[in-house]
């Protein structure tokens, strides 16, 4: 019996602590939403209002006024292409290294780091005019490249870090077997790592949604991802946040909505004790 | 039916000319604009001009000033020719047009009544006397005041009043215990935010950025009086957080009832009179902005233009569109959809020469005088060696300004004394200037 | 035994790829950077290009702002970490366990990552911080306080506040996945032995993380020593230079001045400056990133 009401009294204290905390962490997100269906005067009162009569205005000013589609759109070609092409070149290296590190393995690591070191401001206006010169200004295919070049540090790390937590057994199993490396990536090691390959997937895709600085600096009006619509939408003359809400709401849903279905994969976790 | 020869040759010959010329007409410029409300608005309107023009469709790149004018400047000083239409404002004009970046604007037909432009604004926009950008919209600053709240505290605005005076009028008002601060000012760092204000207040004390040899003059006498006057009047007699307060906030604050007075640009006259955004919207007086020693450079000027630069591919279609929207036609264009008062304010003399809009628009007879009385080339006590009534048109002016206005935001915040803060202010600018090699 | 040296080959051969690019995407920038830091090269200012050899550097150490610039990009990097390195470890191990509605909580845990910094910076200013008509304004005059002035008395704590917001779903993101694969048998072994909550943690719980956690802050400390769009929306560097970190240094001078020499300068003291940091970082958590 004791054990029991133990267990229940920490279960309790675990469920409300945590939802205490994802309210506090989600309150700001959540009064963005809340602003933006408020009237631009009902946005600024104080004290601030919870209760009002909703309207729809701010986004209708958003989709009237700017092609929505057509920013979402380029968001999403550059975000899950940059990723995709991020994983493949950097799931190969990320295998090498954790599982057949030589000495200078840390070094390489180190140094791919370390690319990504130099902050974005110093080296704009060489990577501006070498986009200029290979007329890849104001195209997709200029922001997947830096994208992919940006985040590839990171998704070898993380990938990295994956795969070395996997027992050296299992492959060593697979490998006596006389499995092919081919086979033993994709039947083996993918399926047991793939929460972590999900989650890396994620944080590219957050990584390349979000970036603002060569998104803005390099596109015109073709290539313009989300970013540009939240740019078109801060700090103009005039009272502005309700709409600036409605266009963030509008800029993060199809990512949140994305984070919210992948958050399946990122639940299969492993079952090492099954293994055994 | 037997067609002969040459019929069939004239028939091909014109469909050849016209395929070719719809071709050759069917161009895309790309405007790059600022996110305020007369662009908006141009923009909303543009689906007029594709009408009349079927053969230029027009591409929108639309963002908030600071990362516009960072995006326009790499542009055209890399010669991309990315953007077909630049939006500039009189910082950048006469710089670009000096280096040889944006297309004269020549040969203007005789319709666009270019006599009728301010000329203070057609000579903020020119260089050697040769205009570089057609002026969208122009403005000057003004006093907005609580008629309601001056009549209960018995208090009368002056038509030009003194710093002096409006300091005793905030002091009579400042109430924070009901959320009624004296007077709202800008405050957040920047060179067209709180240095705009403060640069017509260092004028208006008698002070100037720079003497005749380009040394820096924030440590002279007016200056020290004018921050000094500056961090008193705000910070004793302002909202909190006043040190990050810009235009916008200002307004809000303004348009929620919670300033006695405010001083900033013209164009905020259409905000506070509009019943859809303002609390206060017939409460409104309009005063001169205050002088002091001086009545020089009390007031600023400003103007956002319409260039194009010479690496644009379509200078003719850019041309074409650069007219129309700062043409005559386009002002009463604008009064049919959205009302008289939304005319763009401050490029026209015949704007202010309309009685309906004068009637309309409570603030346009203040505009009106504040923008005659502003003067680029003298807006000093002393000679200066520059243009520009509340910034300095150099290159280097955009950045070290933002400095100094981090330092004197920071002795509004009460984290320096405005001594130091103007000394180090001092420090930097004389570094950037020996360093752009103005000094000697 | 074949199988496994040829194995070893491919391996030697995917890795290629990866170096290869990021050598040509590294070197091409870097060299150019190091070439304009020569060069007095203002966009603005047209005019023929020359050697300055070292000018630019001297110039841009001498900046009255480069010694604050360093020490707040410090405090920033170095409070940020901790923040979210800390209250990271607690969350992921609080939600470790099912509990009803644990997607909902991990999802929401995991939002402020998605927003774009210079929206999450305009939200905590105007909607939240605002000593008017913020939020914590309004919550501030109910119990009866004057409301805090943010970004005039407390700026720094007020940018490492948002960006520790920011990032906290980053550090929560890496550790939960991390909390999947503890060994459950280990945790069971060491509560059937009597270790209570605390010890588990210290014990078990912690080397497990140690990996991920030296990636967290190998990472965290990469982006945040070059943030500066939440400086650049709340407070500009300001007041005065209390919130101007090396970064926002940089790009005063690549985009407010346009003088691209100095940025250029600029650029590289940030690397050497952050490599510098790299090295000092993988001395401390070195062991256990390469470990095992």
């Amino acid at each position: 019996m004791n054990l029991h009401t133990e267990k229940v009294v920490k279960l309790t204290m675990v469920t409300v602590g945590s939802w205490l905390v994802a309210a506090l962490v989600f309150f700001p997100i959540f009064w963005m939403i809340l602003t933006s269906f408020k009237t631009e005067l009902n946005a600024f009162s104080s004290p601030p209002s919870l209760f009002f009569w909703p309207t729809l205005e701010n986004y209708q000013v958003v989709f009237e006024r700017s092609d929505y589609f057509r920013y979402a759109w380029n968001s999403v070609v550059i975000s899950f292409v940059s990723s995709i092409m991020a994983m493949v070149i950097g799931l190969p290296a990320a295998y090498a290294m954790a599982f057949y590190p030589t000495a200078r393995t840390q070094g390489v690591m180190l140094w791919m780091l370390s690319t990504k070191m130099l902050p974005p401001v110093g080296v704009l206006v060489p990577i501006y005019l070498l986009s200029r010169d290979t007329g890849l200004l104001d195209t997709r295919t200029g922001l997947v490249i830096i994208y992919t070049l940006i985040n590839l540090p990171i998704v070898i790390w993380m990938i990295y870090t994956y795969f070395k937590d996997v027992p050296k057994d299992i492959l060593e199993a697979c490998r006596m077997d006389g499995a092919s490396l081919w086979q033993e990536i994709r039947h083996v090691l993918v399926p047991i790592t793939m929460g972590g390959l999900s989650s890396t997937f994620l944080l590219s895709l957050i990584l390349s949604w979000n970036e603002a600085f060569w998104s803005l600096n390099l596109t015109a009006s073709s290539a313009a991802p989300l970013t540009a619509l939240i740019a078109s939408y801060s700090s103009p003359e005039g009272l502005f946040w309700a709409k600036l809400s409605a266009a963030s709401t509008l800029a993060v849903a199809p990512i949140l909505v994305f984070g919210w279905i992948s958050q399946k994969q990122l639940v299969r976790g492993l079952t090492f004790g099954a293994v055994k | 039916m037997n067609y002969s020869k040459k019929s069939w040759l004239r028939l091909t010959a014109l469909a050849a000319g016209v395929a070719c010329t719809s071709a050759a007409l069917a161009e895309t410029i790309t405007i790059g604009t600022v996110n305020n409300g007369d662009m908006i608005r141009m923009q909303g309107l543009a689906s007029e001009f594709e009408a009349a023009n079927p053969g230029i469709s027009l591409d929108w790149v639309i963002l908030e000033e600071n990362v516009l004018r960072q995006r326009l400047t790499t542009d055209i000083a890399a010669n991309s020719g990315q953007f077909d239409v630049m939006t500039i404002g009189m910082y950048e004009t006469p710089i670009w047009g000096a280096n040889g970046w944006l297309e004269p604007m020549d040969n203007l037909p005789a319709s666009y009544d270019e006599a009728d432009l301010f000329p203070s604004v057609k000579a903020g926009l020119s260089t050697d006397g040769q205009l570089y950008a057609l002026p969208f919209y122009g403005e000057s600053s003004m006093t907005y005041y609580r008629k309601d709240l001056f009549e209960q505290a018995g208090l009368s605005m002056p038509a030009e009043p003194t710093w002096d005076q409006v300091r005793e009028f905030a002091v009579a008002l400042h109430d924070p215990a009901n959320e009624q601060y004296g007077i709202c000012l800008r405050g957040k760092a920047g060179w067209g935010e709180n240095m705009a204000l403060v640069t017509t207040m260092a004028n208006a004390f008698g002070g100037r950025w720079f003497d005749q040899e380009w040394n820096a003059q924030l440590e002279s006498p007016e200056w020290k009086n004018a921050v000094n006057f500056y961090v008193d009047l705000l910070g004793n007699y302002g909202p909190p957080g006043a040190s990050s307060n810009g235009f916008n906030e200002n307004l809000a604050l303004f348009n929620t009832g919670k300033c006695g007075m405010w001083v900033d640009a013209t164009v905020a006259g259409s905000f506070v009179t509009d019943d859809s955004q303002s609390q206060v919207s017939d409460q409104v007086g309009f005063a001169a902005a205050p002088s002091q020693v001086t009545e020089k450079g009390s007031g600023w000027l400003w103007a956002w233009a319409l260039a194009i630069p010479v690496s644009s591919d379509a200078k003719e279609a850019a041309q074409k569109f650069v007219t129309w929207a700062t043409s005559k036609e386009y002002s009463a264009l604008v009064a049919e959809r959205h009302g008289i008062a939304a005319i763009p304010p401050g490029t026209r003399v015949s704007t202010y020469e309309n009685q309906a809009y004068l009637d309309a628009a409570e603030f346009a007879g203040m505009t009106l005088t504040q923008m005659r009385k502003a003067n680029p080339d003298d807006s000093t006590l002393e000679p200066s060696p520059y243009t520009g009534v509340q910034f300095v048109a150099i290159p280097g002016f955009s950045g070290f300004a933002t400095a100094v206005g981090q330092q004197v935001s920071g002795a509004l915040a009460g984290s320096s004394t405005v001594d130091r803060a103007l000394a180090n202010a001092n420090t930097v600018v004389n570094r950037e200037m020996r360093r752009a090699g103005y000094q000697n | 035994m074949s199988q496994l040296s040829r194995n070893a080959r491919a391996a030697r051969f995917l890795v290629a790829p990866s170096v290869l690019l990021l050598l040509a995407w590294m070197t091409v920038p870097l060299a150019m950077t190091l070439y304009y830091s020569t060069v007095n090269f203002n966009l603005t200012i047209p005019g023929p290009r020359n050697f300055v050899g070292f000018e630019n550097y001297i110039f841009f150490f001498t900046d009255p702002s480069f010694f604050a610039g360093m020490s707040n990009t410090i405090v920033l990097v170095g409070a940020t970490l901790l923040i979210t390195v800390v209250l990271g470890t607690l969350i992921a191990v609080l939600i470790d366990n099912p509990f009803p509605g644990r997607s909902l909580v991990r999802i929401l845990l995991i939002s402020p990552f998605f927003i774009m910094p210079t929206v999450n910076a305009l939200v905590w200013k105007n909607l939240l911080m605002n000593p008017v008509s913020g939020f914590f304004a309004f919550l501030s005059k109910s119990v009866g306080m004057t409301p805090i002035d943010w970004f005039t008395d407390v700026p720094m704590l007020s940018i490492i506040i948002i960006v520790s917001w920011q990032w906290l779903p980053f550090a929560i993101l890496i550790l939960m996945t991390a909390m999947q694969s503890l060994d459950q048998e280990q945790l069971e072994a060491a509560r059937i032995e009597g270790a209570g909550l605390v010890a588990v943690f210290i014990h078990v719980t912690l080397p497990h993380l140690a990996r991920p956690l030296a990636v967290v802050v190998m990472i965290e400390t990469i982006f945040l020593l070059s943030i500066f769009a939440e400086i650049f929306t709340t407070t500009g560097g300001g007041p005065g230079t209390q919130t101007t970190t090396l970064a926002y240094l940089i790009y005063s001078q690549a985009l407010l001045q346009y003088d691209v020499g100095m940025a250029s300068a600029g650029g590289i003291v940030a690397v050497v400056l952050a490599n510098i940091v790299a090295f000092f970082l993988i001395r401390v958590v070195g062991k256990s990133l390469a470990g095992e």
